[in-house]
């Protein structure tokens, strides 16, 4: 399940004057020169052609959750770099580095919130942290967030943003699939509802596992949904694939998610669904 | 010469030797058993110690024992059942319901194809969406007739393809999973050939995962980790050992339960003893499990992957 690479840079930072966070960003979409904070305020959607940009992981949680109201779980240790992998960089390195770019120590943050007044439990992966992608440090997490609202019995949200597993960890990551459905099991056991979020891009060893699982599954318009990459599949079977294939609208139409909801109608639209599985307000 | 070189220069020999035998009548006992001493020493050391991409190249050969033809040949009886019931059948993920030693139990394997034709058909043992499917469907059926399930494994990966993904190949994995995951009575995964990503996990949320000797189990081909990470897919060679895709590796790391000895020569090389070490080895798996109250099962089961790989190696 490979990492998918492209289309990952959607806008161009433009330095200006030299501040360390860039004050204009040009969009790869439309090509517009967009101020940085405009961007913000639209959420990371171009004002002029309706793009989505990526969101970082607290970006995302900001956008959905009532102010203030966010409480980090603790992600829970585990050995890192379990096979000693060495490609042209070693993984050790890769790791750092994801580090030292997003001040995340995984791809995933996960914790506790409100949104609209109901509880959730909530993980949400950071597609900027080596594409999001799942090794044991993130099947771990996820595996503990999901206890965490088995317990609390709060529903569990998912916001889903990954290339799939994350191959240098090898076979444990592909282990990890395994772990986060054992999670998935756990809240099937004590009733609690589980609502999966699917954007840009929900592809791989994420989605073939906990990603499809869910109650209610809600597809982020600008979102690309399927289990292998569209340059994957081309390469391999020669097929032409076909205008809005793996789009949010596609895997609707196809019945593999309940609603298609635009990135600023999301937490309203999150209310709406915990009206009628939230168990208390 | 290399040692395979030499090797096929003996087996000629005693090729040579045997024709002449028997053609002729002579009485050549005494030097072809000295030959076939050799031979078998001489196999025993290329094979012992080959490398992780070796093992791949022998792990995909196209007569490497799986498919029907194994499952014919491990069970008493064996009933196909087909179709996903929704969409239609994939002749790449098999399976239905079958007597071993005795028992009833039911099987999923990935079928590759002797002829070309089959080998087109199955797409070379790659499993769409309705394979999968499928595969749940059977799981279903074991679970409320509380039948062990096994599976056999060979497979590069699931297909990738445009009806793959209207099909929600995703979603098929991810529920064989669960499905797998829940079953009330034993579960046991063997991988004979290749076990390739997602394709191959979707059938081994098992009790007990088995592999041959020379199979591989892997998040990514060789060559597909070699063309992302290396940006060469002419490095696979090394992806194959950084990815510890080999029997022997993941028993180390403590992810699989047992090594099932191949013939020297590798599995293909005789198919009926390759039939019943993993015959004996199922059989053994098997009776242990099944010693177990279901409560017990289930929780060694969730246990095992609750955690897996969060504690350093898992034994
Ligand atoms: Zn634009």
């Amino acid at each position: 399940m490979p990492i998918r690479k492209d289309r990952r840079e959607r806008y161009v930072e433009v330095e200006v004057s030299g501040p360390r966070e860039p004050l204009w960003v040009r969009c790869e979409a439309c090509g517009e020169l967009i101020f940085r904070r405009k961007l913000q305020e639209n959420q990371y959607v171009c004002p002029r052609c309706g793009a989505y940009f990526f969101l970082s992981a607290q970006e995302r949680i900001a956008s959905l959750v009532d102010p203030e109201s966010f409480q980090e779980l603790p992600l829970p240790p585990v050995p890192e770099d379990p096979l000693g992998f060495v490609d042209q960089t070693p993984y050790r390195e890769r790791l750092a580095r994801a580090r030292q770019e997003t001040g995340l120590r995984e791809a995933l943050v996960a914790g506790v919130a409100r949104i609209a007044g109901y509880g959730v439990t909530l993980a949400v992966l950071d597609f900027r942290f080596i594409g999001g992608s799942m090794g044991v440090a993130v099947g771990e997490a996820l595996y503990a967030a999901q206890a965490h609202a088995a317990q609390a019995r709060l529903p569990f949200l998912f916001v889903v943003s990954s290339g799939g597993a994350r191959v240098q960890e090898g076979v444990l990551s592909l282990l990890q699939m395994v772990k986060v459905v054992a999670g998935r099991e756990l809240l099937a056991q004590h009733g609690v509802p589980y609502i999966a979020v699917l954007t840009y891009p929900s592809t791989g060893g994420v989605l073939a596992s906990l990603g499809s699982l869910a109650d209610v599954t809600l597809a982020e318009e600008g979102a690309l949904i399927g289990f292998a990459g569209p340059r994957v599949i081309e390469q391999t079977t020669g097929e032409r694939l076909p205008p809005g294939f793996q789009t949010a609208r596609f895997a609707l139409e196809h019945g593999q998610v309940d609603q298609v909801v635009p990135r600023a109608k999301l937490r309203e639209e999150l209310a709406q669904v915990l009206r009628v599985l939230a168990e208390r307000p | 010469m290399t040692d395979e070189e030499r090797l096929k220069v003996l087996e000629e020999k005693a090729a040579e030797l045997r024709r002449l035998a028997e053609q002729d009548g002579l009485d050549l006992h005494a030097e072809i058993a000295i030959l076939e001493r050799k031979i078998a020493e001489l196999r025993r050391q290329v094979y012992a110690d080959l490398s992780p991409w070796a093992r791949v190249q022998l792990a995909r050969r196209p007569d490497r024992p799986s498919g029907l033809p194994f499952v014919q040949a491990l069970c008493e009886a064996f009933y196909e059942l087909r179709g996903d019931r929704v969409v239609g059948d994939d002749p790449a993920l098999r399976g239905g319901l079958a007597r071993l030693a005795g028992m009833r139990v039911a099987l999923l394997f990935h079928h590759r194809g002797a002829t070309p034709e089959e080998q087109r058909a199955s797409r070379f043992g790659m499993a769409s969406a309705q394979g999968y499917w499928k595969a749940k469907r059977i799981m279903e059926v074991a679970a409320r007739l509380k039948l062990p399930v096994v599976t056999l494994l060979n497979t590069p990966g699931a297909y990738p393809g445009v009806q793959a993904e209207a099909h929600n190949v995703a979603g098929a994995i991810a529920a064989c999973i669960w499905t797998m995951l829940r079953h009330p009575a034993p579960t046991v995964a063997v991988i004979l050939g290749e076990g390739g990503s997602g394709g191959a996990v979707a059938l081994a949320a098992a009790d007990r995962v088995l592999m041959l000797e020379n199979a591989t189990y892997s998040v990514i081909s060789p060559e597909g980790a070699a063309s992302i990470l290396w940006k060469d897919a002419k490095v696979a060679p090394k992806a194959a050992e950084a990815l510890k895709l080999t029997a022997r590796d993941l028993h180390e790391l403590g992810l699989i339960d047992e090594v099932i000895p191949e013939p020297p020569g590798g599995a293909h090389t005789d198919f009926s003893a390759t039939v019943e070490a993993v015959r004996q080895a199922l059989l053994r798996h098997l009776a242990e499990l099944q010693a177990l109250p279901l409560d017990e099962l289930l929780r060694a089961r969730y246990n095992r992957y609750g955690h897996v790989g969060a504690r350093g190696p898992n034994r």
